[in-house]
């Protein structure tokens, strides 16, 4: 196939990130893949840049009273509540399949406590099917740690910081956008050493049915995410990729290629996809098709030309 | 094993004031797709709606490659539905969950449907007719007249067949439970309890009496559950229930589950 000078094949897209190397861009977000067994029917999961697991806890987790979803303007509101296996069932139960994959494995941990999220650490980093770990310090569904280790500078730098003591592996901090300064969290991740953050997770937020005047899920709020919260992820990616040296990875309502390359313009060097994955199964490799055309269609040979380029 | 395929409208119709029947071609999901299981189906490819809507499969053609889907316009998704033509894709995601179990043993079903839940009880109708050997009564239970979407269907399928209405403007006046408890202490009567089976879907306060009264008589019960859904594949956990083991999916462990599974 006769190409212009520069650029790339189709899926030559080589991205390093964190220490990781991953084949393109495009990678899954916890909670919105299973623990990628699910989706096996529908999707080459080989061709993903990268899967990141459901949240793992150290002990099983029931998660939240139903209902635990409903729609909201192009989006959604979630009360799952980290529910979970636990660590020790997650090694037993999802790690076998999941270590038949080629690509990078990255586990989303959540803990209670400060120590926990260590141990859940130490824990993975003897597994070698677990090639990194992303820190969620940004869960709004649950009652203890979760989002508060997240919107807390000082408590996210201690979080990180533990994880770093306890693994050698990579650390993405994935962070809460339910902050007025999202410069300050990332920063403090970056302080800590963590190797990537991720941003956003979802946004806090609450729907009412007028007749009974209650919660239209089973907690009073829940997170928020799909194409409504797109904004805010490219607004925070933006700030937070200018504050930190660290790559960041854009996650909020990415639904096509180009979303994706907005994220990348404002200075993302990959992306996760969430919410879409339940509208089409098929969205994280139509969206990387979609990330493809778009670089051939302007002669750029790579997405890390794209990174950061926003002009003010 | 489930799909995502565009799905060809062969048929399109309305069968009452705000009920439509959808039939679809799909070898996959024709060949594979078994009572009790539905599909989840993209009504429109923006982003308002965002989420597919479950719909249940009311009949199964395995001949003809095709499955129907009888629904009721409620909101937003469903009238989005209609605007399906005939010769037009629909993107369906298939057939998913566990249906309805049947056993051998059990020589007399009745299956108890309440509004819209009566759709895919056409299905297993038909499934329990093609195995033979079994007595099946349908009963069928609406708001009013109107309401009453399939009942010559299940008359069709079914031995027996008997419908009510909260008004009584046509069969018996009252609900779907009031059938079941005719039905119970006249013709299936308490000799019958060990070879019966009772299959259930409706409205969730319709399933707990059709559960206590089973509870009661020791009969062997599956109810289908609804709850709100994103994914339909079991990934999300949005859509879970509380059983007697803890949470369960309905998407993926459901949506039919044994009567005495449920926690209420
Ligand atoms: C496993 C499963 C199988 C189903 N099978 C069928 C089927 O065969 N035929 C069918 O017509 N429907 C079926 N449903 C229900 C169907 O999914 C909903 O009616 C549909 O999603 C509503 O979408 P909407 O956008 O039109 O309404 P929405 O805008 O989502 O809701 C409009 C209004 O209807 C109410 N509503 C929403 N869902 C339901 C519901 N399930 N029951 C009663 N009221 C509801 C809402 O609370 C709201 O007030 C099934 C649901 C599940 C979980
Ligand atoms: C149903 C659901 C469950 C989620 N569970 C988790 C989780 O367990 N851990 C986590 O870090 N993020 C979780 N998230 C957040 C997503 O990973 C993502 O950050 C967020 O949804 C925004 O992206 P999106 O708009 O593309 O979905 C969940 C999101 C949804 C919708
Ligand atoms: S709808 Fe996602 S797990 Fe059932």
């Amino acid at each position: 196939m006769q190409r212009r000078p520069g650029l790339r094949r189709e899926g030559d897209i080589v991205v390093e990130l964190a220490g990781l190397k991953l084949k393109n861009p495009v990678l899954v977000a916890s909670g919105t893949f299973g623990y990628g067994k699910e989706f096996a029917d529908y999707l080459d999961l080989n061709k993903l840049g990268g899967l990141i697991t459901k949240s793992v806890s150290l002990k099983a987790k029931e998660g939240n009273p139903p209902p635990r979803i409903v729609e909201t303007p192009s989006g959604m509101i979630n009360s799952i509540g980290l529910q979970n296996e636990g660590l020790e069932a997650f090694i037993k139960n999802a790690i076998p399949f999941l270590a038949k994959l080629e690509i990078p494995v990255i586990v989303n941990i959540a803990g209670d406590t400060i120590e926990e999220y260590a141990e859940l650490a130490k824990q993975l980093g003897k597994e070698k099917t677990v090639k990194g770990l992303e820190v969620n310090i940004s869960c709004p569904n649950v009652k203890k740690g979760g989002m508060a280790f997240g919107i807390d500078p000082t408590a996210t730098k201690e979080v990180i910081s533990a994880v770093r003591k306890a693994t050698t592996l990579p650390i993405i901090a994935k962070l809460s956008p339910n902050v007025t300064d999202i410069t300050l969290t990332a920063k403090a991740a970056e302080n800590a050493g963590a190797n990537a953050i991720s941003l956003i997770n979802t946004v806090v937020g609450m729907a009412i049915d007028i007749e009974t005047r209650r919660s239209r899920i089973g907690r009073p709020t829940g997170g928020l995410s799909g194409p409504a919260i797109r904004p805010i992820a490219v607004r925070m990616v933006y700030e937070a990729s200018k504050a930190v040296k660290i790559p960041v990875i854009g996650i909020g309502g990415i639904m096509t290629g180009s979303d994706a390359i907005e994220f990348f313009i404002a200075g993302a060097s990959a992306v996760e996809v969430g919410t879409a994955n339940f509208v089409d199964t098929a969205a994280p490799l139509r969206i990387l098709k979609e990330i493809n055309d778009y670089l051939a269609k302007h002669e750029i040979g790579d997405h890390h030309e794209l990174i950061g380029t926003f002009k003010e | 094993m489930a799909t995502q395929e565009q799905c060809q409208v062969l048929d399109h119709k309305q069968v009452g004031p705000r009920y439509f029947k959808l039939t679809l071609k799909s070898h996959y999901i024709s060949t594979n797709g078994e009572p009790g299981q539905f599909v989840n189906v993209r009504v429109d490819n923006g982003t308002e709606p965002l989420l597919r809507r479950p719909i249940s499969l009311h009949r199964i053609n395995k001949e003809h490659q095709t499955f129907e889907l009888l629904y009721e316009v409620v909101g937003e998704g469903t009238t989005l539905l209609t605007k399906a033509t005939i010769g037009s894709k629909v993107d369906v995601l298939g057939p998913l969950g566990s249906g309805f179990k049947l056993d051998p043993a059990k020589k007399i079903a009745i299956l108890v449907g309440g509004g819209m839940g009566i759709a895919p009880l056409a299905a297993l109708a038909e499934k329990l007719k093609t195995l033979g050997g079994r007595a099946v009564y349908a009963l069928a239970g609406a708001r009013d007249k109107s309401c009453l979407v399939c009942e010559d269907e299940l008359a069709s399928l079914a031995n027996q067949s008997v419908v009510a209405t909260d008004d009584g403007s046509q069969g018996r006046k009252g609900y779907v439970s009031d059938l079941l408890i005719d039905l119970l202490n006249n013709t299936v009567t308490q000799i019958h309890y060990p070879e019966t089976a009772i299959y259930a879907c409706g409205p969730k306060g319709m399933l707990k009496a059709v559960a206590e009264i089973a509870g009661q008589k020791k009969i062997a019960c599956q109810l289908s559950l609804e709850e709100k859904m994103a994914c339909g594949i079991g990934a999300c956990l949005g859509c879970s229930v509380m059983t007697i083991n803890g949470y369960k999916t309905v998407c993926k462990d459901g949506p039919v589950f044994d009567a005495k599974e449920i926690s209420w």
